[in-house]
Formats: structure tokens, C-alpha cells, sequence
């Protein structure tokens, strides 16, 4: 009973979602203002989800069964993330071996399905969004697992529990060589995952027209609106968890979300989108350079 | 991929906001052909205008595009003017000028925001659009309008500048003259604008010739042409300015030739509030003698050409106009090719396209897809439509 309510309210779906739609607010009010714009109510984004619930399902008649299926997919893959890390935030020992790994593979999943979605629904812009989402994938994924793998290096355990601890003693990860290295390459990464800009060239509305989402609406456009909403929630928390763990009370780890999340929209509103290639070639190229330095310099002990 | 897939931009231009329809033929993400479809919003100015009497033409012409809403009836009346022999007192020329490179700046400005929002920059955009806004802000002041400023007219303007408006505009130039540093900075220093524009859409000198570019899109691929230089017109002789270009020919180039214009536009429009005499600001016009005219305004994305000719009434019998978006929209047969989509996406808006500028009718039939119409096959149309419409009725010739 307590599994369910954990990952259906808390810190499970309904809190993450929450969160998850507040942080997307607060990405429209600090962009709108950034801009020289207004911004929206701090409900806006609720309104949003709620308007789409409320409207039809629209499946193109070439799409696949896939396309109906993959908004879930993506939507179960980050809710699990989101009860994973609360737990663990709420309890340590809640942690097992491996978990990590799992997570890593998990964050992948939402790109997967939104890759599954898009190339079933037979639309020329969104195969051409999701062979970009598909390269994208390959370009940060690399980065993203060397830079983990600094963490365990330094760890010396595939587990959120043992980062946590180590943190504890040793000071946050951040506050060494290797760390502020790979944290830096995980933000850009992060960046990515998210689908912000300079990142969001699978979606590129100005390009191919929101790409791989240009068949959803209503309810499955929500669905992936809302896995959109809680990545925002749960990446800046991975990376709290990860990087800059020492102290996880609760106002410490408010204000380090805040503070993430502040620099993501930041990244996002001083660049413009790049091309796929160029976006490839970044993090194949020097992002994960730095993953490699930060590596090497984790097994020596720096 | 070695199989085409067509990428279609339009009809319905989801930023451009305009109804113009391109064709993308893409393999993978490389662009390998592209057709360009114009015409769903042909309005027939040029038949309008020959039922319209001389005065109207100028606020009709002015309709024909809301960005560069003074160059069309700046040209217009220009035609007339040279038609007529008018000389217009001295006054109303520095007006012109200034509502002209008012225009001008407003007009780069709303066309860098654009760009930004292209790829995928919306700060760059919001806040060159913000910068606009205390332009347009001028206008309303000087004209009442944000936009169609209605000031042209045969033989003068309708509304002088007063002197009270002047130094809410020498302010908002200094502001603008900021901004334009500051976005210098932001869009030639940036390295990730650089990856994006440069060496992107390349127009060569040879090709920008050969397809008759004009405006900035011309000055970037490093041909030198003005009208307000090669063939004054306004006070344009009477104020110095340096027409800026570039060799490159790439995206980057056009923007850094537009950037360049802003400081000229604001050069020009204060020399003009400094030099500009006192009197009258129009003469009255008694009569359009018969002849023909011509008029050339440098509109912001180029040259704008009307040609008028009258039969001594008071109404035009024949009113051409060449847009410069009518030249500049096609060269993109060119540039776009062979780079990827979203180079596409930015190098389709970088010769500032202006639809409504540039609309032509066009036919389109099932069976031979699309194509434009000559004016004798309209005449031949319009011919078999009597026949038919004879036929039914059942008229019969009487001579």
C-alpha cells in the first residue's frame, strides 16, 4: 500500500507532476521576463495540462499502435525516476545496489518513446524530428555515462546511497577537479534531455513544426507534456543528488533546485538552437573530451 | 536515406505568418530541391489602382505591405512627381527622407528579432522587438499611426514634423543607436550565431547578379548598389552616408549588412532634423498632365520600382510595380539548396521576404500542377469566358 501511494502520489507521480508543472511555470515567468514580456499566472501550466485532457483523441489513421502506447511509456519511465530518487531523499537505506544505473537507463526511455511515437505516426516532419531525437541521443548519452562513471570512480559504489554518504564525509562531489568537470558536462547533457534550446533541435517548431510532436494532441500531447514537466522536476534533483549532495535538508535542497533550474533557463535563453550536426559534433567532440579528463582525473584521485 | 521526402513550409507559413508555400525536397536532413510558390494572396493593386484617382493610389499603394508601408507610396509618388515635373518644397523632402529611415530602422529591427526567433534564439528576438517598439512609438507621434503613416502624398506630406517631436526622436535614436551597439555585440561576437549563419545560404556575387537580387541581400553578396545613392531621390543628396557591404554573401554577412544600416538609417535621420529648413511641407496640385512616370525607392529589402502613366485624367490607366521581395524571394532557388532543413528555415527569412509584396495571380490547375499565367493567356481565358457566358444566356452578336 505504501509502494503505491509512493508512486502514485508521493514523492511519486501527483508530486512530481506538481513540482514538475510549477518549475515549467516558473522556466515561462523567468524566460518572459528575461524577454521583456510579462509571463504567465503561476497556474497557467495547469490550465495547459487541463485543456488538453479535455479534448478528443486525434490518432492519425497511418499512425501505429505505438503511437498511441509511447506517451505512457515515457510518462512511466520518469514517474519511476521521480519515486526512486524521493525515496531515497527521504530515506537512504531506501537505496539498493545499482540503482544508479537503472536511473541512467530510465532517463533514457522518455526520448525512446517520444522517438517511438513519433516515427509511428507517419508524418515526414516528425520521422525527420525523430531521426534528430535518435542522433541526439547518441551524441549526449556518451558524455552523460562518463560523467556518472567519474561519480562512481569516485565513490567507489553504484548506488545513491553510498554518493549521498561519501558526499557527507568527503564534502559535495562538486568541489573537486573531476567533479566540477563532469558536473559541467552533466549540465549540458541535462540540457539536452530536456529538449531546451540550444538542444531542442528534434522539436525546432521554427524547422519542421514541433517535429516529433506535431501528430499528438489532447490527451497524449498532455502525456507528454506532463513527462516533459517532471524531467524538469527530476533532472535538477538527479544532479542535486549527484553533484552537490552534501547537504539535503529540505530548504538546502529547495534553494540548490532553484538554483539548478535558474541556470538551465539561463543556458537556454542566451543561445540559439544549434543544427544536428553541430550539436553531434559537441558532444562527441569537446563535451566528451571533458568526460574523458574528468575520468581520468577521478582515478587519480583529484 | 537516398529516398526524397518533401518538406512543406506553407501554405501557411507557421512564423512567417504569410501565405507562401515552399517546397522542400529533402534527403535525410540535406535540402536537394526546393520549389517556391507565390500567389495565394493576390489582391490586384495594380488593376485598383487604375480605378482610383490620384491622390487615393497613395494610401491604396501603401496597403500593399504593412512593414515597408511608406516605400510603395514613397515611389509612388516619386512616379508622379517625375510624371507631372512637380518640384515639392524642400521641406517635405527631409520629411520624406526621415519617415523613410524611420521605416527602415524599424524594419531591420523587427527583421533581426525574426531571425533570432529562426534559429531558435527568442531573447534575441523579444528584445529586438522591444527596441522597436519606441520607433514605432515615433510614429504614432509624428503621424498617428504605428503603422501606415499615410505622410506621403503627390506634391508633399499631410503632416509636418513639429518641433516638439523633435527631441523625443533625437532621444529615441540615442536609445536605438544603444540598442544597435548592443546587439552589434550580442550577433558578431557570439559563437554559436557565428556556427549557425556563417557560410550558411551563400549567395555569390556572380549568382546575386545573375537572379537581380537588390537591397541588403544584394549588398551582402558585395554588390554595391543604392538607389538612395546611385539616383537620389528625397533629401538623400543633401545628407552623407555610407552604403556598408560585405563580400561573403552568407546569412551572417546579410546580417551584419543590416546591423551596419541601422547606424546609417539614424546618421540620415539626423542630419535631416538638423538640416531641415522651414516652409511649406506640400504644393497643390492642379492636374496630372499626360505621360508616363517613374519611381525608385531603396525600401528596406531593396529596391522598390512603380511606373506610372497617365492619360490626362485623374486616374492612372497604367500603375506597375515591382516589389524588391519579387527578386529576392527567388534567389532562395539558390541559397537554400544544398544545406540542411534548418539551414533552410533561416536562410528562406534572411532576404527579409515580404510576401504580400511580392504577390503575382497564379493559376493552379490539377493537371499541370501550377504555373503563372502570361497576360495574353488571361486575355485568351477571359476571352472564352464571354463565349461561354454568351452561350448561356443565349446572346447573340448584332452587327
Amino acid at each position: 500500500m505504501k509502494l503505491v501511494f509512493n508512486y502514485l502520489v508521493f514523492p511519486g507521480f501527483l508530486f512530481s507532476a506538481v513540482v514538475g508543472l510549477f518549475s515549467g511555470w516558473f522556466d515561462r515567468k523567468l524566460t518572459a521576463r528575461i524577454q521583456w514580456r510579462k509571463g504567465p499566472p503561476w497556474y497557467q501550466n495547469f490550465l495547459d495540462i487541463l485543456k488538453l485532457f479535455s479534448k478528443e483523441v486525434i490518432i492519425p489513421t497511418q499512425a501505429k499502435f505505438t503511437f498511441f502506447i509511447s506517451p505512457f511509456v515515457g510518462l512511466c519511465a520518469v514517474v519511476i525516476v521521480s519515486t526512486m530518487l524521493g525515496r531515497v531523499l527521504l530515506d537512504p537505506s531506501e537505496s539498493f545496489i545499482g540503482d544508479l544505473i537503472v536511473l541512467v537507463y530510465l532517463l533514457v526511455i522518455p526520448a525512446i518513446a517520444l522517438i517511438l511515437g513519433a516515427s509511428s505516426s507517419g508524418n515526414p516532419l516528425a520521422a525527420v524530428g525523430a531521426s534528430r531525437e535518435m542522433k541526439l541521443i547518441l551524441g549526449y548519452e556518451l558524455p552523460f555515462i562518463l560523467s556518472i562513471l567519474t561519480l562512481i570512480i569516485k565513490t567507489g559504489a553504484i548506488k545513491l546511497e553510498a554518493i549521498l554518504n561519501h558526499q557527507m564525509v568527503y564534502g559535495s562531489h562538486i568541489a573537486s577537479f573531476s567533479g566540477v568537470i563532469a558536473f559541467l558536462v552533466t549540465l549540458l547533457c541535462i540540457q539536452a534531455k530536456l529538449g531546451a534550446v540550444p538542444f531542442d533541435i528534434s522539436e525546432a517548431e521554427q524547422e519542421i513544426m514541433a517535429g516529433t510532436l506535431i501528430e499528438y494532441s489532447g490527451p497524449l500531447l498532455a502525456l507528454f507534456k506532463l513527462t516533459r514537466a517532471i524531467l524538469l522536476y527530476i533532472m535538477p534533483l538527479f544532479l542535486t543528488i549527484l553533484f552537490i549532495g552534501k547537504d539535503i535538508s529540505f530548504k538546502f535542497l529547495f534553494l540548490k533546485y532553484i538554483g539548478l533550474i535558474t541556470l538551465i533557463i539561463l543556458l537556454k535563453n542566451t543561445n540559439p538552437r544549434l543544427k544536428i550536426e553541430q550539436a553531434i559534433k559537441f558532444f562527441w567532440g569537446p563535451v566528451s573530451f571533458l568526460a574523458c579528463v574528468s575520468v581520468i582525473l577521478a582515478l587519480r584521485g583529484w | 536515406m537516398s529516398h526524397k521526402v518533401v518538406i512543406p513550409i506553407g501554405p501557411y507559413h507557421p512564423l512567417q505568418e504569410e501565405p507562401e508555400f515552399f517546397r522542400l525536397y529533402v534527403e535525410g536532413e540535406r535540402v536537394v530541391d526546393i520549389d517556391i510558390v507565390i500567389g495565394y494572396n493576390h489582391r490586384g493593386i495594380e488593376e485598383l489602382s487604375e480605378h482610383k484617382h490620384f491622390d487615393q493610389v497613395a494610401y491604396l499603394v501603401e496597403r500593399i505591405c504593412g512593414i515597408c508601408s511608406t516605400s510603395h507610396p514613397f515611389a509612388y509618388v516619386n512616379a508622379i512627381e517625375d510624371l507631372a515635373h512637380i518640384q515639392v518644397p524642400e521641406r517635405a523632402l527631409y520629411i520624406r527622407t526621415i519617415i523613410a529611415e524611420m521605416e527602415r530602422i524599424h524594419s531591420h529591427l523587427l527583421w533581426l528579432g525574426l531571425a533570432g526567433h529562426f534559429i531558435g534564439y527568442n531573447t534575441l528576438w523579444m528584445w529586438a522587438w522591444r527596441y522597436r517598439e519606441p520607433i514605432l512609438d515615433c510614429f504614432e507621434m509624428i503621424c498617428g499611426n504605428r503603422n501606415h503613416y499615410a505622410m506621403m502624398k503627390p506634391g508633399g506630406v499631410r503632416r509636418d514634423i513639429l518641433n516638439e517631436h523633435i527631441s523625443p526622436l533625437k532621444k529615441t535614436l540615442d536609445e536605438i543607436s544603444r540598442a544597435t551597439d548592443m546587439f552589434y555585440g550580442a550577433v558578431v561576437d557570439d559563437p554559436v550565431i557565428k556556427a549557425r549563419l556563417k557560410g550558411v545560404g551563400i549567395l555569390t556575387k556572380e549568382q546575386a547578379r545573375n537572379w537581380c537580387v537588390v537591397g541588403p541581400t544584394a549588398r551582402a553578396s558585395g554588390i554595391d548598389i543604392d538607389v538612395r545613392r546611385d539616383d537620389p531621390y528625397g533629401a538623400y543628396d543633401r545628407v552623407s552616408f555610407n552604403v556598408p557591404t560585405e563580400q561573403e554573401g552568407d546569412i551572417f554577412a546579410k546580417t551584419v549588412v543590416r546591423l551596419k544600416e541601422l547606424y546609417e538609417s539614424i546618421r540620415i535621420i539626423r542630419q535631416c532634423l538638423d538640416k531641415m529648413p522651414k516652409g511649406e511641407i506640400e504644393i497643390k496640385i492642379k492636374e496630372i498632365p499626360a505621360g508616363e512616370g517613374i519611381g525608385r525607392v531603396e525600401a528596406p529589402r531593396g529596391e522598390c520600382f512603380h511606373y506610372v502613366r497617365s492619360d490626362g485624367t485623374n486616374r492612372p490607366i497604367r500603375h506597375k510595380i515591382r516589389a524588391p521581395s519579387y527578386m529576392n524571394v527567388a534567389s532562395n532557388k539558390i541559397a537554400a539548396v544544398g544545406g540542411t532543413i534548418s539551414d533552410a528555415a533561416i536562410t528562406l527569412a534572411a532576404v527579409d521576404p515580404c510576401y504580400c509584396c511580392t504577390e503575382r495571380c497564379s493559376v493552379i490547375r490539377k493537371e499541370d500542377n501550377q504555373r503563372i499565367l502570361t497576360g495574353w493567356e488571361l486575355i485568351k481565358l477571359s476571352q472564352e469566358k464571354t463565349e461561354k457566358l454568351k452561350k448561356e444566356i443565349g446572346f447573340k452578336d448584332v452587327i
